[in-house]
């Protein structure tokens, strides 16, 4: 059973006010896979309308999990491209749910295999509680608390909504 | 009448040396038979044989002892245990000991141990060179005298055409077998299986069957000239079971055996490297399998015969290509076999004479017959009782079998050896 | 898709595994032009690079896979006596195990050694770097890889020149040409074919010339030299340049998109010339390169989900049975 928490409406209004917390000269959005590289094109293309000079990159994290032993390796990985230099820009870091932090992790990890930053800040378009890790969204399009027995996804298609699915 | 001590009831009893296959009573005074038919007296031991084969106890005209040598291997005591465990109450070693019996007094040693251990008659097969290397012919007649039957480097090929040629020439001028392990070497060396699919599959070294059939074309050739007796060993293969043939048919004597392993298996059988299926001949192709059960029927191949080879685990735990070869047979070999009278390839009567009256014939002994005064060597086995093979269950010291887990069809259940139980309800009596 | 423990040769895997690993290494490609080619993927995980051979370079391709994930990567050279071989393989193999490294790289003159070592040993991952005449599976993935990245190999014909008889990498892609819709071509003299290599599907040439038209890939196998001579393989070094090796006039007659392979080291003037192995349609480094990427991808696969209980292997199990049976050892 799953049950949808935000439309398609709600969505784009998250991912507009998103685009207006991100300012500067050079932005570099750094889109995490896969549902953070789709959330990064959606602001990309807002930040475009605005006239902002945007790179974009992405990550796979797939290589920096924590979790090998236990789930194997993903059958699925998608090429890592950050087609820029990373050291001294301030980046940030975009993906679609936030949950345990560990994703996050992996992907700072990655991020400083590239290079060193002057910063990086995150961006999610929904924050659904449940955190392990000291990390939090500089910021968050959406909130909304999820039981820990539940999944929270951003599913794109025609129209976009996070939906919340029970679990074992 | 002198005092009956052992009487066999009810059982099926084939004695192919006699032409006897006849539900009937077996007697035994002295050690030795005492006749067959309707037994209606007194005796100290009574073995009822309803539903059972008694034959004559086996004869394994092809087994390494190991002894001298190779203790850890087999020894005399544990090969006859293993023997008398498979039905076999006489058997043949090879001179490939350590040292070879090229001399006399190896003969001799081994003939006193195994009556040491009394349990199954071992006839020493002689060398036909000092040290097998194929260069000097032994002195055959002392070796015969000491118990010799027929004369061999097996292990090795004699190789060497001179001296193959003069071994025949020598050993005939005084009514001496040779028998050939025949495998050219120059073409299978290096070699672990057989040459074709399955080894080009494995990526191993290949034995091309050529190497086998050259050298039997050579020698029939040899024996040719000079009617000698020449017998191939453990024949593989459709070229040397048609070069034999042809050879008999042409009245020479030329005769040969053939091991279980060859009628039973093929090549397939070593995929997933599988150490315990490596031997030289090597398992060869199904039209190979088949040319030996054909020859097997139409009497081309007078003999069965293990090539028990026993290993040690070290020598077989290191990968195919440098495993020993051989496995052992000597307790498989009735089951396995009894698979060609379950299919039609030949009677009974004609199987068991393959183990029994045909090799005895061939080396001259005096045992593989029920007839009236002979010494009471005995098997009895149950041709439909089905038991699983545990190569840990076996009592040879070697547990390099193939048929590891493999249901069989015949069990042996009771040996007698002179008229002595040696084996009886899956226990050896030592 | 069945999880991988070992890889002993592309005989084991099917369809779906083969195109898991050259996806897997695919992703890893992007690793190895990093300034910084270091993930953390296998942190804590040991991989001991076994080696009964010399081979430089697929020694180094393992090692550099494993250290460029983080695992810690130890190589052992261990010499071989011609008939102690197997003894040797078994004890250093236990003995290797026993410090419980997760991974262990094994190259060995004796075909189906992985098979071997694997029925004795317990969780540990056996990948096969080499065993003799048998299989070669992580160069086969690695030449997929390549050619994935040079366009694709499904459909296409690659033509195996050279010494097929004690040739690993032949045997696998020849197993791989099934598994993965593509065709193989042997160019030999008889001499260096195996029996009945024809059951595998290919075409067999013992003339290299008639082999060229149509062929997308030549793939040239390294001479041994010493092998040729000695067994009368072949007369000489001499004419097997003359009849098999690449040369710029052979290269000239294949297709205009024909590529050429080498799974090295290339014995320059021999079955290779310079000019060949220098051009623009050699794939030979990105081979090298690609090499690392699916070494990286099979330790992965192998390690990832690696939570197996320790279980003896099969004839470890059969020896500790007789064992107990003779009583007197335990």
């Amino acid at each position: 059973m799953s049950e949808i928490l935000f439309d398609h409406n709600a969505v784009a209004v998250a991912l507009n006010s998103m685009s207006d917390n991100i300012q500067g000269a050079e932005i570099y959005l750094v889109g995490i896979q896969r549902g953070g590289a789709s959330v990064a094109d959606a602001i990309e293309l807002r930040l475009g309308q605005r006239g902002a000079s945007v790179s974009r990159g992405n990550l796979d994290i797939s290589f920096y999990r924590d979790d090998l032993d236990t789930i194997g390796p993903n059958p699925e990985v998608r090429p890592s491209e950050l087609p820029f230099e990373v050291s001294g820009k301030d980046i940030w870091l975009i993906d679609d749910v936030l949950y345990t932090g560990r994703t996050i992790r992996a992907a700072m990890d990655e991020l400083f295999d590239y290079g060193r930053p002057a910063s990086i800040r995150l961006a999610v378009l929904v924050d659904r509680g449940g955190r392990q890790l000291p990390i939090r969204a500089d910021c968050a399009g959406l909130e909304h608390i999820a039981p820990a027995n539940c999944t929270v996804d951003l599913k794109i298609g025609d129209t976009w909504t996070i939906e919340q699915r029970q679990v074992k | 009448m002198s005092a009956v001590d052992v009487v066999i009831r009810g059982g099926r009893v084939i004695d192919p040396a006699n032409q006897v296959d006849e539900v009937c009573d077996l007697w035994i005074t002295a050690g030795r038979i005492g006749g067959m038919g309707a037994f209606d007296g007194e005796a100290a031991t009574m073995i009822d044989a309803t539903g059972k084969i008694v034959c004559p106890g086996l004869i394994d005209m092809h087994v390494h002892l190991r002894e001298p040598g190779q203790e850890w291997k087999e020894d005399i005591e544990s090969g006859s245990r293993a023997a008398v465990a498979g039905g076999v109450t006489s058997m043949c070693c090879m001179p490939n000991t350590g040292p070879h019996i090229d001399h006399a007094g190896v003969a001799l040693q081994i003939i006193a141990r195994a009556q040491q251990v009394g349990l199954c008659d071992v006839h020493p097969i002689g060398a036909v060179t000092k040290n097998l290397d194929g260069k000097e012919l032994t002195e055959m007649r002392e070796l015969s005298r000491a118990g010799c039957v027929a004369f061999s480097d097996d292990g090795m090929p004699i190789w060497h055409a001179g001296v193959m040629r003069k071994a025949l020439e020598y050993a005939s001028s005084f009514g001496f077998m040779v028998i050939q392990h025949a495998e050219e070497l120059n073409l299978t060396r290096g070699g672990a299986v057989n040459e074709g699919w399955v080894s080009t599959q494995l990526g191993v070294t290949g034995m091309p069957v050529e190497g086998e059939d050259s050298m039997i074309a050579r020698d029939i050739m040899l024996a040719r000239r000079i009617d000698a007796r020449y017998h191939v060993a453990h024949i593989s293969s459709k070229g040397a079971v048609d070069l034999v043939r042809a050879a008999q048919a042409e009245g020479l004597k030329v005769t040969t055996e053939a091991a279980p392993h060859h009628f039973a298996l093929t090549e397939e059988e070593v995929l997933g490297f599988n150490v315990d299926a490596k031997m030289s001949p090597p398992l060869r192709t199904e039209a190979d399998r088949l040319a030996v059960i054909e020859g097997l029927r139409d009497g081309t191949i007078d003999v069965i015969a293990t090539d028990h080879a026993p290993h040690h685990e070290d020598d077989k735990r290191c990968g195919l290509s440098c495993a020993a070869f051989g496995i052992v047979g000597l307790e498989t070999m009735l089951p396995v076999s009894l698979q060609l009278v379950r299919d039609g390839v030949l009677s009974m009567s004609d199987l068991l004479a393959k183990m029994t009256a045909n090799p005895a014939r061939l080396l001259g002994l005096d045992s593989g017959t029920l007839a009236a005064g002979s010494v009471a060597d005995i098997t009895l086995f149950d041709p439909d009782a089905t038991w699983t093979v545990d190569r840990n269950k076996l009592v040879s010291k070697g547990k390099n079998t193939p048929w590891h887990g493999k249901e069989m069809t015949g069990q042996v259940t009771l040996t007698l050896k002179s008229g002595r139980i040696a084996y009886a309800e899956g226990e050896v009596c030592d | 898709m069945q999880s991988l423990h070992h890889l002993f040769g592309i005989a084991d895997l099917d369809t779906d595994q083969v195109e898991y690993l050259i996806n897997l290494g695919e992703s890893f490609i992007d690793i190895n032009h990093r300034p910084l080619k270091k993930a953390p993927t296998l942190r804590g995980k040991t991989i001991i690079n076994l080696f009964f051979e010399n081979s430089t370079r697929t020694r180094t391709s393992f090692e550099l896979a494993g250290k460029r994930l983080s695992a810690d990567v130890i190589n052992i050279s261990a010499s071989t006596s011609a008939t102690k071989k197997g003894e040797s393989l078994l004890d250093t193999g236990q003995t290797l195990a026993a410090m419980q490294p997760h991974v262990l790289v094994l190259r060995h003159s004796v075909s189906g050694a992985c098979e071997f070592l694997a029925d004795y040993l317990g969780h540990t991952s056996i990948v096969n770097a080499g065993d003799g005449g048998h299989e070669h599976p992580t160069q086969i993935l690695t030449d997929l890889l390549t050619l994935r990245c040079a366009g694709g190999f499904i459909g296409k014909t690659i033509t195996i020149v050279g010494d097929i008889a004690h040739s690993r990498v032949a045997r696998s892609h020849l197993l791989a040409a099934r598994l993965m819709g593509y065709q193989v071509r042997l160019v030999a003299p008889k001499t260096l074919l195996p029996a009945e290599v024809e059951r595998f599907g290919c075409e067999v040439f013992h003339e290299f010339d008639d082999a060229i038209p149509g062929s997308d890939v030549l793939y040239m196998l390294r001479v041994q030299t010493e092998r040729l001579t000695d067994n009368c393989c072949f007369p000489s070094i001499r004419e097997y340049h003359e009849a098999y090796g690449l040369n710029r006039k052979r290269l000239n007659a294949a297709a205009e998109g024909c590529l050429v392979m080498h799974p090295g080291p290339m014995n320059r003037g021999v079955e290779i010339a310079t000019d060949v192995a220098d051009s623009a349609r050699a794939l030979i480094l990105d081979q090298v390169e690609h090499g690392v990427a699916i070494r990286m991808a099979v330790l992965t696969a192998l390690c990832g989900g690696q939570q197996h209980l320790g279980r003896p292997g099969r004839s470890k199990q059969m020896v500790m049975e007789a064992m107990r049976g003779q009583g007197s050892l335990l």
